[in-house]
């Protein structure tokens, strides 16, 4: 395997006082998609906001096409092509959706991702482009959230809990939306409860268990029982 | 294992303190005429500082405005023994009561404001109070007027009874601010009150009524200042509108005390009352230049070290000569 | 008659008392923060015109050219330099910097200017005067509540059509995940405090070109852009002005009773919409 895209290493991560990530290590070749999993509180959101730098590490803890990365600020990481699709969606209230997408693409990088094509993968988004973003329903604000990460044409995205809180005929679309947006040549990791789906996109997937990695293997291979076996720790 | 209040400094320091109150009540006796009106200014910031810092250290209600009731307990000890023919001391606790009367509906007003815009709110309650006195022209109005020689007479026969007369009631003053702040805090309300600050939401959560212990805080502090204020005009022996309301020498100095000395503890306004006459005295000629050094100073341990000069004595001692909180002693070596 | 001028004058007089709110507005808009040392920076910002006044020869008015480029970089200095550091959960740092810094801008005023009142000449300007009907204008007047609404426009169209605009209604947001969007919010602060302190700057000059100042009136000039704000509603750029008119209203009528009154009465005017109104007549956000 070539040099992986995201390399993290004895990643110790704390979530306000408390650790939440313990000595973790992990690794994302370039086009791969990983699948995170885990109980509530195995420190999958404090791993998500390690990478985007909201919170900020020790700098050699994580390394992005073999630069440090791990203590810049969360709009240094932005620039360098990480973005994140936040838990809960966290659509910026004050602001309509285009106005939401379009500050997701103020960075400039080059790639397929405009407001055109954003618009091409949700139709929906257009029609309600001059709504403000809380007038939407959750479904649609997701879609938001998602076209807001790929208006920065990012090379790798992080999707954190994007099913949580929506109804299954919605999740469904937005998973059938997934292979247009990895298919771009793009990176990802997804947090996920359903597990199911998440080893139905992803080619990797690692389990996380209060703050360390119970399993990791390839998506395809890996069987039910080691999983329930890593997700609750029965032994 | 044991869980006691008290720590071995605490002890200590409750003997010293008591020493120390003991030479300062003999002041008069030993000390000179400018050091006992020192001493007595000292007492009076002192106690100023102390209830700004109840306020703003313990109950959030960060306050720029102050004054208000420094120059209403002022004019309330002129109105009262002017008008009413009240004795000085008499006066002075009518100012605080009037005081708290008058702090009722103005805490109903500006209450409605939240965080700095609070603070705010309070200047413009100062203002008002202000600019309504310098319309009072049986109290001089805009120019302000003297305390008539037969009521300063009336408080002690001679100068040096008076002057000694004010001093005890400045340290007496002082020494009552503290200990009700300290005796309010480690009271079930002011517990509650130290669990707003670390988090409202969660002290709301149990059950604590946050906003009328805000208001009691409110109301408490502004009698209490009140009576100082009667007692500096008492002191001065002349009130004016511009002197009584002023914004700089009731308020920012109060501030720069308690930041330097350490806001949110009750050692804090001691030792920044003691530094800020220490530094007022050495580099008084300065004038202006003394100013900008104290905000400088402040601003620099507002943002280097948020708990003041006793914050960083605290961190490296482990050190409280007030003990609030409660300490675990551990009496045997835990078994391995 | 009388009072239909009276109601004109007090309403033009708002125009100021908009200007000298709308950067308290923005910068509480933004960041959340409320600068106490606002007034004393309007003050700073009169007396930095007087000295390009003294020094160049230039009418006050041109002075602008100078003192909004250099209000605005020490505004993007001072929030990037210092109170940046003071922004989180807890108020009492930003709220106590902010008082040391009136304290300091004050006193540093004193020590170099003096405790003398100045004013600025702007010649001609100050007297000229045109009638419309039976009102008599002055044209400083007029022009000063034109260039309160043109600045208050020019914000509002700022914040709602341009790109920098939408980053400070992000920032404002959700400070985290405007950072996820490459916003670093130091900078973006550094940003909303110098255009702040440029409104600042127009405010210092028409201030002082109409009435005389000293150091000591800063404290002043902040209470009367609190006050519109707080009548005009938190966060509403169009209510600031309203609330300037409304506030200046106050005063010329208390002026019109009894000379002593004019500043009480705009004080009872805001109390009176506290005590009726806690949120402002025109309120768009929470505090």
């Amino acid at each position: 395997m070539a040099d992986p895209l995201l390399q993290i290493s004895k990643l110790d991560a704390y979530y306000n006082d408390f650790q939440a990530l313990y000595q973790l290590d992990m690794s994302l070749g370039e086009g791969e998609v990983l699948a995170i999993i885990g109980s509530n509180g195995a420190g999958k959101t404090t791993l998500m906001r390690s990478i985007s730098g909201l919170i900020s590490n020790n700098s050699s803890q994580m390394r992005y096409r073999g630069n440090p990365i791990g203590a810049l600020r969360a709009d240094q990481v932005a620039a360098l092509g990480i973005a994140l699709v936040p838990e809960g969606r966290q659509l910026f209230p004050s602001l309509s959706v285009e106005e939401n997408l379009l500050i997701g693409g103020r960075l400039g990088r080059k790639g397929p991702w405009s407001l055109r094509t954003v618009f091409n993968l949700f139709p929906i988004l257009k029609e309600r482009r001059t709504l403000p973003s809380t007038s939407l329903s959750g479904g649609q604000q997701q879609m938001v959230a998602i076209g807001r990460a790929l208006m920065s044409n990012p090379d790798l995205i992080l999707f954190d809990e994007i099913s949580l809180g929506l109804a299954p005929v919605i999740i469904k679309s937005i998973y059938d939306a997934l292979p247009n947006i990895v298919g771009e040549g793009i990176s990802a990791m997804i947090v996920e409860q359903d597990i199911s789906k998440a080893i139905s996109v992803s080619n990797r997937v690692y389990c996380l268990q209060e703050g360390r990695i119970s399993l990791e293997g390839a998506s395809k291979s890996i069987s039910r029982e080691e999983i329930s076996h890593a997700y609750f720790g029965i032994t | 294992m044991r869980v006691i209040r008290t720590s071995k400094a605490a002890k200590i320091s409750i003997m010293l303190a008591t020493l120390v109150l003991l030479v300062l009540i003999l002041a008069p006796w030993w000390a000179g005429r400018a050091d006992i009106r020192l001493m007595g200014e000292l007492f009076l910031y002192l106690a100023l500082a102390s209830l700004w810092n109840l306020m703003a250290g313990y109950a959030g209600l960060v306050s720029v405005g102050q004054q208000a009731y420094v120059g209403f307990g002022g004019y309330m000890l002129f109105a009262l023994t002017i008008f009413a023919g009240f004795p000085p001391v008499v006066a002075i606790v009518g100012a605080g009561a009037l005081g708290a009367l008058v702090s009722v509906p103005v805490a109903l007003l500006i209450f409605r404001l939240r965080g700095a815009y609070f603070a705010i709110g309070t200047w413009v309650i100062a203002e008002v109070f202000r600019l309504s006195f310098a319309q009072v022209s049986a109290l001089g109005g805009g120019s302000g007027s003297s305390l008539p020689v037969k009521i300063v007479r009336s408080m002690a026969d001679g100068r040096s009874e008076r002057e000694a007369l004010s001093y005890w009631l400045a340290l007496g003053i002082a020494f009552c601010v503290i200990a009700a702040v300290y005796m309010f805090l480690r009271s079930r309300q002011g517990l509650a009150l130290t669990a707003i600050r670390d988090n409202e939401l969660a002290a709301s959560s149990l059950g604590i009524d946050i906003w009328r212990t805000k208001f009691v805080v409110y109301v408490v502090a502004s009698a209490l200042t009140a009576m100082v204020g009667a007692l500096i005009f008492l002191q001065k022996l002349r009130i004016s509108p511009d002197a009584a309301f002023s914004v700089n020498d009731w308020t920012a100095f109060v501030i720069f005390i308690v930041v330097i000395g350490g806001i949110g503890t009750i050692e804090g306004p001691i030792i920044g009352t003691l530094i800020f006459f220490a530094l007022r005295e050495t580099l008084a000629d300065l004038g202006t230049v003394y100013l900008m050094v104290l905000g400088v100073v402040a601003i620099l341990i507002m943002l280097r070290a948020p708990k003041g000069l006793w914050g960083l004595v605290r961190a490296r001692f482990d050190l409280e000569l007030f003990p609030l909180g409660y300490r675990v002693i551990s009496d045997k070596v835990k078994k391995e | 008659m009388d009072w239909v001028n009276v109601i004109v004058q007090g309403t033009l007089l708002g125009g100021l008392y908009a200007l000298f709110a709308a950067g308290l507005s923005l910068i509480f808009g933004v960041m959340r923060l409320v600068n106490i040392a606002h007034g004393d920076l309007i003050i700073f910002a009169a007396y930095l015109g007087l000295t390009v006044v003294m020094t160049t020869g230039l009418h006050p008015i041109l002075a602008l050219v100078f003192v909004i480029p250099a209000m605005a970089l020490i505004g993007y200095a001072l929030q990037v330099g210092i109170l940046n550091h003071t922004l989180g959960d807890d108020l009492l740092p930003p709220l106590l910097v902010t008082f040391g810094l009136s304290v300091i801008i004050q006193n540093s005023l004193l020590e170099i200017y003096t405790a003398d009142p100045q004013k600025m000449d702007a010649g001609v300007l100050e007297t000229a005067s045109f009638s419309l009907g039976d009102l008599q204008l002055g044209v400083l007047p007029v022009l000063t509540f034109g260039i309160a609404v043109v600045v208050i426009a020019s914000l509002q169209w700022l914040f709602y059509r341009t790109a920098l605009g939408r980053a400070f209604r992000a920032v404002s947001d959700d400070q985290d995940i405007a950072q996820l969007m490459g916003l670093n919010r130091r900078h973006i602060f550094g940003l909303a405090m110098a255009l702040a302190l440029a409104v600042t700057a127009i405010a210092g000059i028409l201030l002082g070109i109409r009435t005389s100042f000293d150091p000591s009136v800063g404290g002043g000039r902040l209470i009367f852009g609190f006050e519109a704000v707080i009548i005009g509603g938190l966060g509403n750029l169009w209510g600031t002005l309203a609330g300037g008119v409304i506030l200046g209203v106050a005063q010329t009528i208390g002026a019109k009773i009894d000379p002593g009154w004019q500043i009480l009465a705009g004080h009872v005017a805001f109390l009176l919409v506290l005590a009726i109104r806690p949120q402002g007549l025109f309120p768009r956000i929470s505090g």
